[in-house]
């Protein structure tokens, strides 16, 4: 089972948990300037990387907040957890920051 | 090739079993083939055997990173069956249920297939509806199906628990008589053993590390046995299809999670068909010999690591225990998990993408050994012709494009 480190109630078994699968997703601000192609690509596409992956978890029996975790998807070492909203991204997260509206990424 | 046969068991017997020959070479790889399977499970190892048989296409490699069949084809619970709701499901499963029947003759290998029956029960009238639904869809499309009562239910499966006091009342079930199971490993044997006897090339041992692209046309592998050419290439790899994907630049619609099963101590028989609850999430049948085979629902996250959490083994559990109240004392004796490739409509991809000459089989999910012999099948069509057979045809790619989905998520009895 993974202990997973919510960023405001502290390590919790992975039970309380719910997975929201890739971080990072935005919803296109504006659908319909978008290829059929692009959209598909939004919608159903993933990275799925073997190795390190950011990935969305909701505390579903704790504080109900969705934050962002960083884990290995071989080992299924967590290095860290993470707040979903640019203030308390770490700089380093360029992925996150770009992209037209990350404050969204949780949903 | 040697055949086996009755004769042949004998001849060995009389000489202590000391001339047996390996029912497959193990080749170097050549510098370049007709065409490239990768991935040595029972889909890449079916693909090459058809390429062979139906397509006269017998310089093929297939390569295996470990060792054939060592992916979900061995770590799956083998339940073999065919009734799916959509037409476009029901007829690829089916086209692989009519292989099946006919499979360990095909190959001179016994498959041990078994047709025991598959019971999807249900817990709910609105299970019941579904399944009502279901059958007579089936039948629509000329594939056994019927409804059973819990009263029949009782009688046929003695153990199961349809007491109306349960905490999740059985109401009855779809059954699929052509249905069962069937030995995983003695399909990944039995076509690598029939392919390598029409000349296709079986390595083992070697991982694909790159795919060779060039002017928009695949021209072969990076392997860590050297680079091999060839202008078409299948991928077959079940969970690293993505990784795979992202070597010829390609993204696609697929997720990899651990899908975990396990099995008791051997008991002696007590249950002589499979029987599955999409509701309380667990399915069960008994091996030849004699262990209960359990499956899980697959973890939530993703996972590369053949195996998953405990939570998950011991909801799988509760639910077989729940429906078998006798196996509560049975003892587990062995836990594995293998890497599942979930599409978002739960359904296979088996295409051509945007490189020529390359095709990808994948997106089986927590389904796919039932399918393994169809999925060969028009997997080798549409690499011999560059097209899909028409029973192929709404599995490509482009169908997530278009919006084209073949929605068995929740339409299905249960993941399997
Ligand atoms: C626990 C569990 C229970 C299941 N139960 C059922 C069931 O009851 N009924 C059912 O129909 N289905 C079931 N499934 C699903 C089924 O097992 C799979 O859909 C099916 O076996 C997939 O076959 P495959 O040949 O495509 O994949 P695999 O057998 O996984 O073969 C893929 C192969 O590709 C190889 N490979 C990967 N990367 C590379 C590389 N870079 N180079 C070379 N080779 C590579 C792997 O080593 C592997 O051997 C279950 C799966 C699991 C895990």
């Amino acid at each position: 089972m993974l202990l997973i480190e919510c960023p405001w109630c502290g390590p919790r078994a992975e039970t309380e948990f719910s997975y929201g699968g890739e971080a990072g997703i935005t919803r296109p601000r504006d659908p319909d300037a978008l290829s059929d192609a692009e959209w598909a690509d939004y919608l159903f596409c993933r990275s799925n990387p073997r190795g390190n992956h950011r990935e969305l978890w909701n505390h579903a029996h704790g504080c109900r907040r969705w934050f962002g975790v960083e884990r290995d998807t071989v080992t299924y070492r967590i290095s860290r957890s993470f707040e979903l909203y640019p203030a308390a991204v770490p700089e380093t997260d360029a992925a996150l920051q770009s992209g037209p509206d990350n404050s969204n990424g949780g949903d | 090739m040697k055949r086996y046969s009755a004769f042949s068991l004998l001849r060995n017997a009389l000489s202590h079993n000391r001339n047996w020959r390996p029912a497959w070479r193990s080749p170097a790889p050549k510098k370049s083939y007709d065409a490239i399977v990768v991935g040595g499970g029972g889909h890449g190892l079916a693909t090459a055997y058809y390429l062979a048989k139906e397509h006269g296409i017998s310089n093929v490699a297939v390569l295996e990173k470990g060792w054939i069949g060592g992916g979900n084809t061995g770590r799956n619970t083998t339940i073999v069956r065919s009734n799916y709701l959509w037409t476009e499901a029901a007829l690829l499963y089916e086209k692989s249920m009519k292989l099946w029947e006919g499979l360990s003759q095909d190959l001179n290998y016994n498959v041990m297939f078994s047709q025991r029956g598959v019971y999807n029960l249900a817990h709910s009238l609105q299970d019941m509806r579904d399944i009502e639904r279901r059958v007579n869809a089936n039948r629509l499309n000329g594939i056994d199906a019927e409804v059973v009562s819990a009263s029949e239910l009782g009688k046929a499966i003695p153990y199961l628990n349809v007491s109306p006091d349960a905490r999740y009342p059985i109401l009855g079930a779809s059954l699929q008589r052509r249905g069962g199971v069937a030995r995983h490993d003695a399909v990944a044997w039995g076509f690598a053993r029939a392919a390598d006897a029409l000349g296709v090339d079986i390595i083992e041992q070697c991982e694909v590390t790159g795919i060779e692209v060039k002017n928009g046309k695949a021209v072969g592998v990076l392997t860590t046995r050297g680079s091999i050419a060839s202008d078409r290439i299948g991928v077959v790899v079940a969970g690293h299809a993505s990784v795979l994907a992202k070597m010829a630049g390609l993204r696609l619609p697929i997720e990899s999670h651990p899908l975990q099963a396990f099995v008791s101590e051997p008991i002696k028989p007590v249950l002589d068909t499979v029987v599955m609850s999409g509701a309380v999430h667990g399915y069960i049948s008994q091996s030849d010999k004699g262990e209960l085979v359990v499956g899980a629902g697959i973890d939530s996250y993703n996972g590369y690591g053949q195996r998953g959490s405990f939570p998950v083994i011991e909801h799988a559990m509760q639910a077989i225990i729940e429906l078998f109240p006798i196996f509560s004392r049975v003892r587990m004796l062995r836990l594995w998990g293998g890497i599942v490739d979930v599409a978002p409509d739960a359904c296979p991809i088996l295409s051509k993408t945007p490189v020529e000459g390359l095709y990808f089989n994948c997106g089986w999910g927590t389904g796919g050994f039932k399918a393994t012999p169809g999925s060969g099948w028009v997997f080798a069509h549409t690499m011999a012709r560059d097209e899909a057979h028409e029973l192929n045809a709404p599995f490509s790619l482009e169908r997530f494009t278009t919006g084209a989905l073949v929605d068995e998520h929740g339409a299905a009895a249960v993941a399997h």
